[in-house]
């Protein structure tokens, strides 16, 4: 048992140690800021602002897209159908089962849509794309807090003759506020750090994020592309994209812990 | 129906897949008095309790039948809205439960409800029903504080706070004194003797002393069923049924 742990915490320390190792003699202002030069494969100079904005950009979307469908149904669950709990179990069933789907799986999905609707590799389908697989773990996520709502603070909601969508609105989201933020939160680290599903649906580009119907760079599709580059100085862009991208997660789980905690103030504790 | 009694209840049997909870209750709850429902835990107390403004709506496991008339409509009825149903009861339950925003929004969520909108007259009335439920003294300086900040039984007074600001009829109690301290439970039951004038008030306890310093009107519960009813004088003095005699004699097992 201490055997395990302390093996698992040495290999998450070779990890990290090795990402920051060759990431931080990699990054420079430069790499920040400026996109590559002359190809991203190829290309000795530039950097890879293209894959952070592009990267931001479409996690942000994807995120955003999956609160305002997966919030509702999370509602919806706990809320409307409390009466029926074989429904809702075999809802539960379904999302953990597809929330199991291995990412390539969405890739592969998102990509055949693309193709039925004409649609070619772009910010736009990586984004739908990316929101399907992060739509169960943002519901369930939210679900799992909802849930621990006490049903004494329903009925004393409901027996001031609040409806239901003002008791799932205006009180389960105000009491489970700290764990709907960080269910946000964990499906934006999702949603940034999957390579899989953006591989065949958002494409990759030199460019900066411009339109939605062009294709855009991802960090994780950057350290795919650039590591496999034969030339250096491309395979220090990867390791730069690395650092990045384990800067942005840890970043966005800091920040989660810390609003959870900070909003904790107005729950009510039982 | 007697214009005298506020609820009516007729036949109401509560089954939780084959065990019956409440059987055949037939129960007059008459205007501006306390009724107080006696009996020892389990007995189904507070499910009859829940019946009267349709919260057993919210156990899926609950099968409710019969019929509960208030202002001589019944509120089983499917068709009943029980939103507005309940905005003529205020609940207080056995522990309380303030909602999680502030002292002032926990008032100021029910005045809403109720329809009241301008600041001003919002306002007011906070003020009103927190002096109402004897709690404005204490909190005149807190009131953007979260309600979680507040003792426990300054919570269970927010709540009644809370309960009175949906301008009700009828106020429910739940034990609402079971969590309470001492002081805290006495100044809810002064805060009831005040209150029947106007309000009708149906109090589920345990607590014989309890019933006994406050009751206008007893109904004992024994298993489900309906063993006595009626004045509170004669009911706690003048027990006649069995059950009634040995439950308030103490000597029940």
């Amino acid at each position: 048992m201490i055997l395990a742990t302390y093996f698992i915490l040495a290999i998450l320390a070779i990890i990290i140690y090795s990402i920051f190792e060759k990431g931080l003699k990699s990054i420079s202002w430069e790499v920040l800021t400026t996109i590559p030069k002359g190809g991203y494969y190829y290309g000795r100079g530039g950097g890879i602002l293209n894959a952070i904005l592009g990267s931001m950009a479409l996690a942000f979307g994807a995120t955003v897209l999956a609160f305002l469908i997966g919030l509702p149904v999370a509602l919806y669950i706990n809320v409307f159908l409390i009466r029926k709990k074989k429904l809702v179990n075999f809802i539960r069933f379904i999302l953990d089962l597809i929330w199991g789907i291995p990412s390539i799986v969405y890739g592969a999905f998102g990509f055949t849509m693309m193709i039925f609707f004409g649609l070619q590799t772009s910010l736009l389908a990586g984004t739908l794309t990316v929101t399907l697989f992060i739509l169960p773990i943002m519901i369930r996520s939210m679900d799992e807090i909802l849930r621990t709502v006490p049903i004494g603070l329903m009925e004393a909601t409901y027996s001031l003759g609040s409806n239901k969508s003002e008791t799932a609105f205006k009180i389960f989201t105000r009491q489970s506020i700290s764990g709907i933020i960080t269910a946000i939160l964990l499906s934006f680290g999702r949603a940034i750090g999957d390579a899989a599903s953006v591989l065949f649906t958002a494409g990759y580009t030199d460019n900066l994020p411009n339109s939605l119907l062009e294709p855009v760079a991802t960090l994780p599709l950057s350290i795919f592309f650039q590591l496999a580059s034969p030339v250096p100085e491309v395979q220090n862009r990867a390791y730069a994209s690395a650092l990045v991208l384990t800067l942005i997660i840890l970043i966005v789980s800091l920040f989660s812990r810390g609003l959870g905690k900070r909003y904790h103030k107005t729950k009510i504790n039982f | 129906m007697d214009n005298n009694n506020k609820i009516h209840i007729s036949n109401l049997n509560v089954r939780a897949g084959k065990t019956a909870i409440l059987k055949n209750i037939n129960i007059d709850i008459p205007k501006n008095k306390i009724t107080v429902i006696l009996g020892p835990s389990g007995c189904g107390k507070t499910t009859l309790l829940k019946c009267l403004n349709r919260l057993t709506d919210l156990y899926p496991e609950l099968n409710v039948s019969g019929e509960i008339y208030i202002n001589d409509r019944n509120i089983l009825d499917a068709m009943a809205d029980i939103y507005q149903l309940r905005q003529h009861m205020g609940l207080l339950s056995q522990r309380p439960y303030p909602l999680p925003m502030t002292i002032y929004n926990n008032i100021a969520y029910a005045l809403k409800l109720r329809g009241v909108t301008k600041r001003r007259e919002l306002h007011k009335l906070v003020i009103e029903y927190l002096k109402k439920a004897n709690l404005y003294d204490e909190v005149r300086n807190r009131l953007r504080e979260p309600a979680s900040r507040l003792s426990i039984g300054q919570q269970q007074r927010l709540c009644l706070a809370r309960g009175l600001a949906v301008n009700p009829e009828i106020i429910l109690a739940d034990e609402p004194t079971s969590a309470l301290d001492p002081f805290s439970s006495q100044f809810i039951e002064e805060t009831f003797l005040r209150l029947k004038k106007d309000y009708t008030i149906v109090l589920v306890t345990h607590v014989l002393r309890q019933a006994k310093r406050i009751a206008d009107n007893v109904v004992f519960i024994y298993m489900g069923e309906v063993i006595e009813q009626g004045d509170a004088a004669e009911v706690l003095d003048n027990p006649k049924m069995e059950k009634t005699i040995q439950y308030l004699g103490g000597t029940f097992n």
